[in-house]
């Protein structure tokens, strides 16, 4: 069987499991209200999905989350740039990474909703909690280009934008690639923690936060497996957007 | 073409370089010999501007330098063809012209496989393809050949030699047949 197709059904028999596993304890609580079962909490889904009001909610908290997350990169990127060419720049910004990593999300949401108006506290903490990860790791793919292949560059006389195409974002790409897998998901949760905790208009967050205001526990499961699925399919489209993997240690 | 007066480097407490003067002009071939770790290599770094002497002056009117290290310094993500074609253009209108290149150090089955999937002689075979595809004013060689066999490496050599008749060629070798394929003067270190 082609490798793909093996890998597709495996992936699917361990979801089946895992079902399996949340139907059998929603059958065991026999409570909706404490543990609705994956087919109460699917067909709350697709009932939502089924209202304009879920995608525009859905859409706009994306937007958000979105915004913040393309700013961290970008912003991640330039300030990577930055300090691999000044030592000074490095000395001053790696203490302030370092500190937004250590430090609670629940407090930079508070401390953003008195600086910021609430639809922007999504998108400045998704930006905050991808910033120092795409940061870190796009200065350790600086780190490691080859010196050899730089000091070739050198003798060649290459053009700057060669380099950069064809030894500098090769080497750094890996890296981003890591960067964006492990920071995409902790964005978009931190984003949505942000939207629970400052409900702005037409956000999901509002919407998890009224289900749990009203106990309407299966509606919050419904909501819980969007921000999932959407989650999945932004970390698709991301790193697609920055390029296949090789086998080659990466490609251009 | 070169120019390095009283050149002098050091690394620590090891005097590297110490008053290295040497003169290469266009057409002319100078080989340097010398036991490991005399500081060959070190020289040709100083004389690709690769390295800042600690003394002395190191003038160079090379309008095109190239060089075959001792590693290949190949891209590992792209193919032989491209790392060759790397030099010449950011295009693929020059591909035939490396493709050309690499047929003539008998590399015309590798063209399209990467560094990984090459040995080490095939690999160090292509950054020769690279260096002699640009017809340098300048060519620096540090012991290109010795992961060759014997006949490949007289080919290989020759086809150097004719291609860099009339540059200026420094080569770091221990082999004085080298020095002599390609009808070098031979500098000893000490």
């Amino acid at each position: 069987m082609n490798p793909r197709v093996q890998s597709f059904f495996r992936t699917l028999a361990v979801l089946v499991f895992w079902l399996l596993v949340w139907a059998g304890a929603a059958a065991l609580v026999g409570q909706e209200l404490l543990l609705p079962s994956p087919v109460q909490t699917g067909r709350k889904l697709l009932e939502l999905g089924g209202t304009a009001e879920f995608w525009l909610t859905v859409g706009k908290s994306v937007l958000r989350v979105l915004t913040g997350i393309l700013a961290a990169v970008l912003g991640g990127i330039l300030l990577a740039l930055l300090t691999h060419r000044s030592s000074l720049c490095m000395a001053l910004l790696s203490p302030l990474m370092t500190l937004v990593k250590s430090t609670p999300v629940a407090s930079f949401i508070i401390l953003a909703l008195v600086w910021l108006g609430r639809g922007a506290v999504p998108v400045f903490i998704a930006a905050l909690m991808v910033l120092p990860v795409v940061w870190a790791n796009v200065t350790a793919g600086l780190r490691g280009i080859d010196a050899g292949l730089l000091e070739l560059a050198r003798v060649y006389e290459l053009p700057r934008l060669r380099i950069l195409r064809r030894i500098t974002w090769p080497s750094v790409r890996p890296h981003l690639r890591a960067a964006l897998r492990s920071a995409l998901g902790l964005g978009w949760k931190a984003g949505i923690a942000a939207e629970v905790l400052t409900v702005p208009a037409l956000s999901i967050g509002k919407r998890i936060y009224e289900a749990k205001l009203y106990l309407e526990t299966t509606e919050l499961f419904a909501w819980t497996a969007a921000v999932v699925l959407v989650s999945l399919a932004i970390e698709k489209l991301l790193l697609r957007l920055v390029g296949k993997e090789s086998t080659h240690a990466g490609t251009e | 073409m070169l120019e390095l007066n009283e050149v002098s480097l050091r690394f620590g407490d090891k005097q590297v370089l110490d008053g290295c003067t040497l003169c290469l002009k266009a057409g002319e071939h100078i080989a340097l010999m010398g036991p490991s770790g005399c500081g060959k290599t070190t020289l040709l770094r100083v004389a690709l501007g690769l390295q800042v002497p600690d003394g002395g002056t190191v003038r160079s009117k090379a309008e095109r330098a190239a060089a075959v290290f001792q590693e290949p310094r190949l891209l590992p993500w792209r193919t032989a063809a491209e790392n060759v074609n790397l030099v010449l253009s950011d295009g693929e209108e020059t591909l035939p012209e490396a493709h050309a290149w690499l047929k003539r150090l008998e590399l015309d089955d590798a063209r399209d496989l990467y560094p990984a999937e090459l040995s080490g002689g095939m690999q160090q075979r292509v950054s020769i393809a690279r260096a002699l595809a640009v017809l340098p004013a300048l060519l620096v060689l540090d012991e290109p050949f010795k992961a060759m066999d014997s006949t490949l490496r007289e080919r290989v050599m020759g086809l150097t030699a004719e291609r860099v008749k009339d540059s200026a060629l420094l080569l770091a070798t221990h082999s004085e047949d080298e020095a002599l394929a390609l009808g070098c003067k031979v500098l000893r270190f000490s």
